[in-house]
Protein backbone atom coordinates (compact mmCIF):
# COMPACT_ATOMS: atom_id res chain seq x y z
CA UNK A 1 0.00 0.00 0.00
CA UNK A 2 2.64 2.11 1.38
CA UNK A 3 4.71 1.57 -2.15
CA UNK A 4 2.55 2.64 -4.56
CA UNK A 5 1.82 5.55 -2.97
CA UNK A 6 5.58 6.92 -3.20
CA UNK A 7 6.64 8.08 -6.20
CA UNK A 8 9.76 6.87 -7.19
CA UNK A 9 11.75 9.73 -8.09
CA UNK A 10 14.26 9.63 -11.55
CA UNK A 11 17.96 9.72 -10.57
CA UNK A 12 19.01 12.76 -12.29
CA UNK A 13 22.51 12.39 -11.02
CA UNK A 14 24.00 10.11 -13.38
CA UNK A 15 22.61 12.71 -16.20
CA UNK A 16 25.83 14.48 -16.17
CA UNK A 17 27.65 11.64 -17.06
CA UNK A 18 25.78 10.19 -19.85
CA UNK A 19 25.82 13.77 -21.09
CA UNK A 20 29.74 13.67 -20.82
CA UNK A 21 29.85 10.78 -22.20
CA UNK A 22 28.14 11.68 -25.82
CA UNK A 23 30.33 15.15 -25.51
CA UNK A 24 33.20 13.12 -25.52
CA UNK A 25 32.16 10.77 -28.41
CA UNK A 26 31.60 14.13 -30.36
CA UNK A 27 34.54 15.12 -29.89
CA UNK A 28 36.94 12.72 -30.22
CA UNK A 29 34.69 11.37 -33.78
CA UNK A 30 34.05 15.19 -35.31
CA UNK A 31 36.83 17.53 -36.76
CA UNK A 32 35.61 21.56 -37.49
CA UNK A 33 35.15 21.79 -40.96
CA UNK A 34 35.63 24.52 -42.73
CA UNK A 35 33.42 25.43 -45.48
CA UNK A 36 34.58 29.24 -46.66
CA UNK A 37 36.98 29.74 -49.43
CA UNK A 38 37.51 31.74 -52.76
CA UNK A 39 35.17 31.01 -55.48
CA UNK A 40 36.98 31.29 -58.87
CA UNK A 41 35.89 30.71 -62.45
CA UNK A 42 38.39 28.79 -64.59
CA UNK A 43 38.98 29.78 -67.78
CA UNK A 44 37.78 27.65 -70.57
CA UNK A 45 40.77 25.90 -72.26
CA UNK A 46 39.06 26.00 -75.58
CA UNK A 47 38.70 29.47 -76.12
CA UNK A 48 42.36 30.97 -77.13
CA UNK A 49 42.61 34.01 -75.08
CA UNK A 50 43.90 36.57 -77.29
CA UNK A 51 42.67 39.89 -76.48
CA UNK A 52 43.98 42.95 -77.42
CA UNK A 53 44.44 45.12 -74.56
CA UNK A 54 46.62 48.32 -73.65
CA UNK A 55 49.71 47.89 -71.69
CA UNK A 56 48.45 50.77 -69.21
CA UNK A 57 45.75 48.03 -68.42
CA UNK A 58 47.32 45.31 -66.90
CA UNK A 59 48.44 45.33 -63.72
CA UNK A 60 51.06 42.57 -63.71
CA UNK A 61 51.76 40.74 -60.25
CA UNK A 62 54.13 37.75 -60.03
CA UNK A 63 55.36 35.49 -57.42
CA UNK A 64 58.64 34.06 -57.71
CA UNK A 65 60.19 30.55 -56.52
CA UNK A 66 61.15 32.10 -52.73
CA UNK A 67 57.73 33.38 -52.56
CA UNK A 68 58.14 37.47 -53.14
CA UNK A 69 56.29 39.34 -55.18
CA UNK A 70 56.52 41.34 -57.60
CA UNK A 71 54.42 44.10 -58.72
CA UNK A 72 55.06 45.54 -62.12
CA UNK A 73 58.76 44.81 -61.98
CA UNK A 74 59.27 46.04 -58.52
CA UNK A 75 59.60 44.24 -55.43
CA UNK A 76 56.35 44.77 -53.50
CA UNK A 77 55.73 43.93 -49.70
CA UNK A 78 52.34 41.64 -49.19
CA UNK A 79 50.54 44.22 -47.12
CA UNK A 80 50.72 47.26 -49.75
CA UNK A 81 49.23 44.73 -52.12
CA UNK A 82 45.80 45.66 -51.80
CA UNK A 83 46.48 50.02 -51.64
CA UNK A 84 48.28 49.06 -55.28
CA UNK A 85 45.35 47.04 -57.01
CA UNK A 86 42.88 49.89 -55.86
CA UNK A 87 44.90 52.48 -56.89
CA UNK A 88 44.97 50.79 -60.24
CA UNK A 89 41.46 49.25 -60.65
CA UNK A 90 39.80 52.73 -59.06
CA UNK A 91 42.35 54.55 -61.29
CA UNK A 92 39.90 55.76 -64.11
CA UNK A 93 42.91 57.06 -66.76
CA UNK A 94 40.44 57.28 -69.36
CA UNK A 95 38.73 60.72 -70.61
CA UNK A 96 36.90 59.59 -74.20
CA UNK A 97 33.38 59.42 -73.50
CA UNK A 98 31.99 55.93 -73.63
CA UNK A 99 35.17 55.06 -71.72
CA UNK A 100 35.07 57.56 -68.72
CA UNK A 101 34.55 56.53 -65.12
CA UNK A 102 32.86 59.19 -63.29
CA UNK A 103 32.50 56.87 -60.27
CA UNK A 104 36.45 56.01 -60.07
CA UNK A 105 38.05 58.05 -57.46
CA UNK A 106 41.12 57.64 -58.17
CA UNK A 107 44.32 59.42 -59.50
CA UNK A 108 42.99 59.73 -63.12
CA UNK A 109 46.57 58.73 -63.96
CA UNK A 110 46.65 58.34 -67.59
CA UNK A 111 49.91 55.97 -67.66
CA UNK A 112 47.43 53.62 -65.61
CA UNK A 113 44.22 52.06 -66.28
CA UNK A 114 41.55 54.02 -68.57
CA UNK A 115 38.31 52.17 -66.23
CA UNK A 116 37.89 48.97 -64.08
CA UNK A 117 35.77 47.26 -67.18
CA UNK A 118 39.20 47.18 -69.12
CA UNK A 119 41.45 46.76 -66.13
CA UNK A 120 42.99 43.04 -65.88
CA UNK A 121 45.08 41.99 -63.00
CA UNK A 122 47.30 39.41 -64.15
CA UNK A 123 48.80 37.16 -61.92
CA UNK A 124 51.36 34.84 -62.58
CA UNK A 125 53.29 32.52 -60.18
CA UNK A 126 56.29 30.09 -60.33
CA UNK A 127 55.60 26.72 -59.91
CA UNK A 128 57.87 26.56 -56.55
CA UNK A 129 55.94 28.93 -55.33
CA UNK A 130 54.02 27.66 -52.06
CA UNK A 131 50.57 27.45 -52.22
CA UNK A 132 49.83 29.27 -49.03
CA UNK A 133 51.47 32.68 -50.68
CA UNK A 134 49.76 32.50 -53.41
CA UNK A 135 46.20 32.52 -51.48
CA UNK A 136 47.36 35.23 -49.82
CA UNK A 137 47.95 37.16 -53.04
CA UNK A 138 44.50 36.01 -54.44
CA UNK A 139 42.77 37.16 -51.46
CA UNK A 140 44.32 40.74 -50.89
CA UNK A 141 43.45 41.36 -54.38
CA UNK A 142 39.82 40.04 -53.51
CA UNK A 143 39.87 41.94 -50.72
CA UNK A 144 40.76 45.25 -53.01
CA UNK A 145 37.93 44.37 -55.23
CA UNK A 146 35.67 44.20 -52.12
CA UNK A 147 36.77 47.19 -50.85
CA UNK A 148 35.69 48.97 -54.05
CA UNK A 149 32.65 47.14 -54.24
CA UNK A 150 31.53 48.11 -51.12
CA UNK A 151 32.06 51.78 -51.21
CA UNK A 152 29.81 51.80 -54.65
CA UNK A 153 27.15 49.90 -53.03
CA UNK A 154 27.60 52.60 -49.96
CA UNK A 155 27.27 55.11 -51.97
CA UNK A 156 24.33 53.64 -54.26
CA UNK A 157 22.68 51.56 -52.17
CA UNK A 158 23.36 52.48 -48.95
CA UNK A 159 25.12 49.17 -47.39
CA UNK A 160 27.65 47.32 -48.03
CA UNK A 161 28.06 45.14 -50.52
CA UNK A 162 29.09 41.96 -48.87
CA UNK A 163 26.11 42.66 -46.89
CA UNK A 164 24.03 42.94 -50.03
CA UNK A 165 25.34 39.37 -51.28
CA UNK A 166 24.90 37.75 -47.48
CA UNK A 167 21.34 38.79 -48.04
CA UNK A 168 20.76 37.60 -51.38
CA UNK A 169 22.17 34.35 -50.79
CA UNK A 170 20.50 33.92 -47.02
CA UNK A 171 17.79 31.21 -47.20
CA UNK A 172 15.00 33.60 -45.44
CA UNK A 173 15.23 36.55 -47.69
CA UNK A 174 12.06 36.56 -49.78
CA UNK A 175 11.85 36.01 -53.31
CA UNK A 176 10.72 39.78 -54.61
CA UNK A 177 13.93 41.30 -52.27
CA UNK A 178 16.06 38.48 -53.76
CA UNK A 179 15.45 40.29 -57.36
CA UNK A 180 15.19 43.50 -56.45
CA UNK A 181 18.51 42.69 -54.63
CA UNK A 182 19.80 40.67 -58.02
CA UNK A 183 19.19 43.74 -60.20
CA UNK A 184 21.77 45.80 -57.58
CA UNK A 185 24.40 43.11 -57.27
CA UNK A 186 24.75 42.54 -60.75
CA UNK A 187 25.34 46.33 -61.26
CA UNK A 188 28.03 46.93 -58.72
CA UNK A 189 29.40 43.58 -60.26
CA UNK A 190 29.57 45.36 -63.76
CA UNK A 191 31.00 48.20 -62.19
CA UNK A 192 34.05 46.34 -60.86
CA UNK A 193 34.12 42.80 -62.41
CA UNK A 194 36.89 40.88 -61.11
CA UNK A 195 39.32 40.25 -63.86
CA UNK A 196 42.04 38.55 -62.54
CA UNK A 197 44.04 36.05 -65.47
CA UNK A 198 46.32 33.28 -64.16
CA UNK A 199 49.75 33.46 -66.34
CA UNK A 200 48.65 30.63 -68.98
CA UNK A 201 46.05 33.09 -70.47
CA UNK A 202 49.26 35.43 -71.90
CA UNK A 203 47.32 38.63 -72.40
CA UNK A 204 48.75 40.43 -75.48
CA UNK A 205 49.91 43.77 -74.54
CA UNK A 206 50.33 45.69 -78.17
CA UNK A 207 49.16 48.93 -79.06
CA UNK A 208 51.13 51.03 -76.17
CA UNK A 209 50.10 54.31 -76.77
CA UNK B 1 34.76 31.44 17.83
CA UNK B 2 31.13 29.90 17.35
CA UNK B 3 30.27 32.01 14.78
CA UNK B 4 32.99 30.28 12.55
CA UNK B 5 32.78 26.92 13.72
CA UNK B 6 29.22 27.17 12.79
CA UNK B 7 29.73 28.33 9.61
CA UNK B 8 32.26 25.34 9.37
CA UNK B 9 30.25 23.07 10.00
CA UNK B 10 27.21 23.96 7.90
CA UNK B 11 29.12 24.75 4.42
CA UNK B 12 27.21 24.34 1.60
CA UNK B 13 28.28 21.43 -0.90
CA UNK B 14 27.98 23.25 -4.57
CA UNK B 15 24.50 22.19 -6.48
CA UNK B 16 25.38 19.92 -9.07
CA UNK B 17 21.72 19.80 -10.26
CA UNK B 18 23.11 22.44 -13.29
CA UNK B 19 25.98 20.19 -14.18
CA UNK B 20 23.69 18.30 -16.82
CA UNK B 21 22.63 21.48 -18.19
CA UNK B 22 25.87 22.96 -18.89
CA UNK B 23 27.24 19.85 -20.50
CA UNK B 24 24.22 19.42 -22.73
CA UNK B 25 24.82 23.04 -24.18
CA UNK B 26 28.13 21.54 -24.88
CA UNK B 27 27.11 18.95 -26.26
CA UNK B 28 24.50 20.54 -28.47
CA UNK B 29 27.49 23.34 -29.54
CA UNK B 30 29.57 20.62 -30.45
CA UNK B 31 26.55 18.48 -32.35
CA UNK B 32 26.19 22.13 -34.35
CA UNK B 33 29.19 23.03 -35.57
CA UNK B 34 30.85 20.44 -36.37
CA UNK B 35 30.54 18.16 -39.77
CA UNK B 36 31.24 14.37 -39.68
CA UNK B 37 34.16 13.80 -41.92
CA UNK B 38 32.92 10.91 -43.86
CA UNK B 39 36.88 10.18 -45.80
CA UNK B 40 39.65 10.06 -43.56
CA UNK B 41 43.43 12.25 -44.08
CA UNK B 42 45.86 10.33 -45.22
CA UNK B 43 47.85 13.91 -46.17
CA UNK B 44 48.46 16.93 -43.99
CA UNK B 45 45.81 19.18 -44.71
CA UNK B 46 46.82 23.01 -43.03
CA UNK B 47 44.80 24.86 -45.51
CA UNK B 48 45.81 28.67 -45.76
CA UNK B 49 43.71 31.51 -44.49
CA UNK B 50 41.89 34.27 -46.20
CA UNK B 51 39.78 37.28 -45.19
CA UNK B 52 37.47 37.80 -48.17
CA UNK B 53 35.61 34.56 -48.66
CA UNK B 54 33.13 33.22 -49.62
CA UNK B 55 30.64 30.46 -48.16
CA UNK B 56 30.78 27.52 -49.81
CA UNK B 57 27.34 26.12 -51.46
CA UNK B 58 25.72 23.49 -49.90
CA UNK B 59 27.16 19.75 -49.51
CA UNK B 60 25.93 18.12 -52.17
CA UNK B 61 27.19 20.20 -54.51
CA UNK B 62 30.48 19.67 -53.60
CA UNK B 63 33.47 17.66 -55.18
CA UNK B 64 36.23 17.72 -52.87
CA UNK B 65 40.04 17.02 -53.46
CA UNK B 66 42.55 17.37 -51.13
CA UNK B 67 46.09 17.54 -51.78
CA UNK B 68 49.23 17.90 -49.03
CA UNK B 69 51.87 15.91 -47.84
CA UNK B 70 51.63 11.93 -46.75
CA UNK B 71 50.95 12.10 -43.05
CA UNK B 72 54.03 10.64 -41.23
CA UNK B 73 52.56 7.28 -40.71
CA UNK B 74 52.30 6.87 -44.04
CA UNK B 75 55.61 8.37 -45.46
CA UNK B 76 57.68 5.48 -45.79
CA UNK B 77 54.83 3.90 -48.35
CA UNK B 78 54.06 7.47 -50.03
CA UNK B 79 57.01 9.33 -49.65
CA UNK B 80 57.20 13.05 -48.71
CA UNK B 81 56.26 14.71 -51.86
CA UNK B 82 53.04 16.19 -52.29
CA UNK B 83 50.21 13.59 -52.95
CA UNK B 84 46.68 13.98 -54.44
CA UNK B 85 43.97 12.53 -52.24
CA UNK B 86 40.50 11.98 -54.00
CA UNK B 87 38.02 10.12 -51.77
CA UNK B 88 39.81 7.85 -49.43
CA UNK B 89 42.49 7.10 -51.76
CA UNK B 90 45.63 8.72 -52.73
CA UNK B 91 45.73 8.89 -56.70
CA UNK B 92 47.41 10.11 -59.56
CA UNK B 93 47.17 13.36 -61.13
CA UNK B 94 45.81 11.65 -64.45
CA UNK B 95 43.18 10.13 -62.48
CA UNK B 96 41.46 13.58 -60.94
CA UNK B 97 39.74 14.22 -64.40
CA UNK B 98 38.02 10.58 -64.31
CA UNK B 99 36.99 11.26 -60.68
CA UNK B 100 35.59 14.31 -60.98
CA UNK B 101 33.72 13.12 -63.84
CA UNK B 102 32.09 9.92 -62.30
CA UNK B 103 31.54 12.06 -58.99
CA UNK B 104 29.42 14.84 -61.15
CA UNK B 105 27.39 11.91 -63.21
CA UNK B 106 26.21 10.59 -59.32
CA UNK B 107 25.05 14.08 -59.02
CA UNK B 108 21.46 14.63 -59.85
CA UNK B 109 20.97 16.46 -63.28
CA UNK B 110 19.66 19.35 -61.91
CA UNK B 111 21.73 20.52 -59.71
CA UNK B 112 25.18 19.16 -62.06
CA UNK B 113 25.72 22.99 -63.09
CA UNK B 114 25.93 24.24 -59.76
CA UNK B 115 28.61 21.81 -58.55
CA UNK B 116 31.42 23.61 -57.67
CA UNK B 117 35.31 21.56 -56.68
CA UNK B 118 36.03 22.27 -53.52
CA UNK B 119 40.01 22.15 -53.77
CA UNK B 120 41.89 21.80 -49.86
CA UNK B 121 45.49 22.17 -50.40
CA UNK B 122 47.78 22.51 -47.42
CA UNK B 123 49.31 26.02 -47.76
CA UNK B 124 53.26 24.18 -47.71
CA UNK B 125 52.32 23.03 -51.29
CA UNK B 126 53.63 24.08 -54.51
CA UNK B 127 51.52 26.23 -56.84
CA UNK B 128 52.84 24.15 -60.02
CA UNK B 129 50.95 20.59 -58.91
CA UNK B 130 47.69 23.18 -58.51
CA UNK B 131 47.92 24.88 -61.72
CA UNK B 132 48.54 21.13 -62.53
CA UNK B 133 45.03 20.27 -61.08
CA UNK B 134 43.53 23.57 -62.24
CA UNK B 135 44.66 22.41 -65.92
CA UNK B 136 42.90 18.53 -65.31
CA UNK B 137 39.66 20.00 -64.24
CA UNK B 138 39.72 22.67 -67.25
CA UNK B 139 40.29 19.29 -69.36
CA UNK B 140 37.00 18.04 -67.90
CA UNK B 141 35.29 21.30 -68.19
CA UNK B 142 34.35 22.04 -64.79
CA UNK B 143 35.15 25.61 -63.98
CA UNK B 144 34.03 26.54 -60.82
CA UNK B 145 36.71 26.24 -58.05
CA UNK B 146 36.57 26.60 -54.83
CA UNK B 147 39.79 27.60 -52.76
CA UNK B 148 38.78 26.49 -49.54
CA UNK B 149 40.57 28.03 -46.82
CA UNK B 150 40.15 29.12 -43.30
CA UNK B 151 38.65 32.04 -42.24
CA UNK B 152 40.85 34.73 -41.32
CA UNK B 153 40.90 38.01 -39.96
CA UNK B 154 40.25 40.78 -42.13
CA UNK B 155 42.30 42.96 -38.90
CA UNK B 156 45.41 41.01 -39.13
CA UNK B 157 45.78 42.23 -42.70
CA UNK B 158 46.39 45.33 -42.30
CA UNK B 159 44.31 48.69 -43.25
Amino acid sequence: MRRTRENPEVHAGSMADIAFLLLIFFLVTTTIQTDVGLDRKLPSDDVINHIDVNERNVLRISLNKNDELFVEDRVLGIDDLKQQAVAFLDNGGAIENQLLCDYCKGAHNPKSSDNPQKAIISLSSDRDASYGTYVQVQDRLALAYRELRNREAQRLFGQDFTAMEEKFYAAETKEVEKTALKVNIERIREMFPLNITEAELNVQSQKQS
Amino acid sequence: MSISRNHKRSEPAISTASLPDIVFMLLFFFMTVTTINNSELLVDNELPEAAAVNKLDKKDRIIEIYVGMPKKNLQKVLGTGPQIQLNDRIAHLNDVAPYVLSELSKKPEAIRNFVTVSMKVDKDVKVGMVSDIKKELQKAHLFKVNYTTYQGSDVNIGF
